[in-house]
């Protein structure tokens, strides 16, 4: 089987996200960037599936500017096989993904395609789910444990009140959770055999698919600072304070 | 003209940098006893190192390593100087020390000494500095003299690191004290249990690692054990050296980034009379300065080591990056702790054993005067 794996470069998860001062965005110019956490752990999970035999061909794909390469080659040092780099400067959103990802899965006929849940930079949390419509495919969301047998994609949910598991027929659309594995470190001679492999770069024009952008980002917005709380004397106080102030009860 | 890494000289300091920061840096103040790592962490940090594929790979291909070069090995030293969880002497991460030198040994030698090394099971030690010969070796005073098949060796050697733990001693000695560091060093493996080899003295040092004193009186060594040539130990010394010096470099590069991060971090913290440090302009300009001195160091660093991959001299290089980097991450070692205050000075942070160990580069393997002495004299070769 062949597993197509989504990466996106996002800003390096301990840096402090600074908002661009006309609010048109976060600011990422000289800023650390890395591959989205959530992806790494795609990357892992199907680098492991690899090397138990079960997935035979682990194709790596991330669509954006140049520098989305160097997010393509640390996967590949994680252990995938080959890449593929839909270069665009154009902002991305998430159903112009889908519709980029559907195409390079109609070119590469994979079993499963593998995506992180959702990007830390944007939160959206919907490119995955999108991409199964589009393609027609099943899908299993916030992937805590994966497990295959024959055609049967076997994945356990961690959902709101508690653990579900589905059984999904092949091909399907798999998103990761954070507790499914522990991305490795790329090792050394892994690092140096990626430099051999494969980027094989593609535009959206080449694959058919309208980009454009459907929404328009008004402004962007630090979050509030958090006030100082207060000490209450007693739990009637609260109360009062839940249900007039709060309005919450 | 580039002046950033190749992308796999970035993932390999991105990955390191990851296993140090998650890794080493929670556990650096209790990996160690003194200055030596506790079994049980030695034992981690080696499993570590082969499973991040950084065993041995500084040693060629040929002899059973990954043949990666110095710039490499620059990359992988100055992350793991990040942090104090492996002494700052005698502990590599990516496996056993293997002198260059060895690698010019007979093949019957090379079985005896490079091949145990290189598998763990013999240690060695370096022996050139002399009581009255430390940066200018041309003067020392151990000699080794031809009696048929064997020299005889006499002399005292100082400040020898690990040569406690030592099963030979690469040694320097003067073969023909007229010529001096031109022709007349010659180097021996010489095992530690051989009769007349005495350690003598052991000396507590600022930096906790405790070099001996190694006394030898008429120290028969067949002459098989001589590595190259009669005379050409200097030669083949500075060679070892060289690359040396710019993991000296590297190491300073670590320290000083390691510093500018806690300082920094601190700094946004630490509120005196209304204000954080952060804001004040004296500690600014201790922030400023450290990175403009880190960013020059690294620059040079990173240089003087593509150079040497790429097979260009790069001597004056190598001292121009010892001298400016050590004397920089003291430094900035210096400031970190200046903007600490009290608690800089305790072993509940790190500060201290860097300062430590900052100080100390100025001086071990060729002081800082030294380096300015040979780049000056290398300058004034050039011009005018």
């Amino acid at each position: 089987m062949k597993i197509l794996v989504a990466v996106k470069r996002v800003i390096d998860a301990n840096i402090k996200v600074r908002v661009r001062h006309d609010g048109s965005g976060v600011e990422t110019a000289n800023v650390k960037m890395a591959m989205n956490p959530f992806c790494e752990i795609a990357v892992e999970e199907a680098v492991r599936m690899a090397e138990e035999g079960i997935a035979d061909e682990v194709v790596l794909v991330s669509a954006g500017p140049g520098p989305a390469k160097e997010t393509l080659r640390t996967g590949l040092a994680m252990g995938a096989d080959r890449a593929i780099h839909i270069v665009t400067e154009e902002t991305l959103e998430p159903l112009a993904v889908a519709k980029l990802l559907a195409a390079v899965a109609a070119r590469e006929d994979p079993g499963m395609i593998l995506l992180g849940k959702q990007a830390i930079d944007d939160d959206c949390n919907q490119t995955g789910q999108m991409l199964a419509a589009l393609l027609g495919w099943s899908q299993g969301t916030f992937a805590s444990k994966i497990t295959i047998d024959g055609d049967t994609i076997t994945v356990t949910r961690e959902v709101d009140d508690g653990l579900e598991t589905v059984a999904l027929t092949r091909p399907a659309v798999v998103t990761t959770d954070l507790r499914l594995n522990e991305p490795r470190y790329a090792t050394l001679p892994n690092i140096m055999k990626a430099k051999k492999k494969s980027i094989d770069p593609l535009t959206p024009d080449e694959l058919g698919v309208d980009i454009t952008p459907r929404l328009e980002v008004l402004r962007v917005t630090d979050p509030p600072a958090r006030e100082a709380g207060i000490k209450l004397d007693t739990a009637a106080e609260l109360v009062d304070k839940l249900v007039n102030e709060a309005g919450v009860l | 003209m580039s002046f950033e890494l190749p992308e796999e000289m970035q993932l390999l300091k991105e990955t390191v940098r990851r296993y140090v920061d998650s890794e080493m840096i929670p556990i650096e103040l209790k990996t160690c006893d003194g200055v030596t790592l506790k079994p049980e962490f030695r034992k981690k940090f080696d499993a570590d190192s082969k499973k991040l594929g950084l065993w041995l790979m500084d040693v060629p291909e040929e002899f059973g390593g990954q043949g990666m070069g110095v710039l490499a090995t620059v990359v992988v030293t100055e992350q793991i100087a990040r942090t104090t969880a492996l002494p700052s002497r005698g502990g590599t991460f990516t496996g056993p020390s293997v002198r260059a030198i060895l690698y010019e040994l007979s093949d019957d030698m090379k079985e005896r000494y490079l091949y145990p090394v290189i598998r763990g099971e013999k240690h060695g030690c370096f022996g050139q500095t002399e009581p009255d010969a430390g940066s200018d070796p041309g003067s020392m005073r151990t000699t080794a003299v031809r009696e048929g098949d064997e020299y005889v060796i006499n002399g005292v050697k100082r400040f020898i690191t690990g040569a406690g733990e030592a099963d030979f001693i690469q040694l320097m000695v003067a073969t023909d004290r007229e010529k001096g560091s031109h022709g007349g060093i010659t180097c021996f493996i010489v095992d530690m249990d051989t009769p007349g080899v005495a350690l003598t003295t052991q000396y507590e040092t600022m930096m906790g690692d405790k070099p001996w004193e190694i006394v030898f009186e008429d120290v028969r060594v067949p002459a098989g054990h001589r590595v190259g040539a009669e005379g050409e130990g200097f030669t083949l010394g500075q060679r070892w050296l060289g690359a040396g010096r710019l993991r000296h470099g590297a190491r300073a590069l670590g320290v000083a980034e390691r510093c500018i991060e806690m300082m920094t971090s601190y700094a946004k913290q630490r509120v005196t009379f209304g204000q954080t440090l952060s804001d004040r302009q004296a500690i600014q300009w201790m922030i400023a300065d450290s990175f403009v001195e880190l960013h020059a160091a690294r620059l040079m660093v990173y240089h003087a080591a593509a150079k040497a991959d790429s097979g260009e001299e790069f001597r004056q290089e190598g001292y121009m990056s010892k001298y400016y980097a050590d004397e920089m991450a003291f430094r900035v070692a210096d400031r970190c702790m200046q903007v600490h205050g009290g608690i800089a000075l305790t072993t509940d942070l790190p500060i201290e054993r860097f300062w430590r160990q900052a100080r100390s580069y100025r001086i071990t393997e060729g002081a800082s005067e030294v380096m300015k002495m040979v780049i000056a004299r290398n300058i004034l070769r050039t011009y005018g």
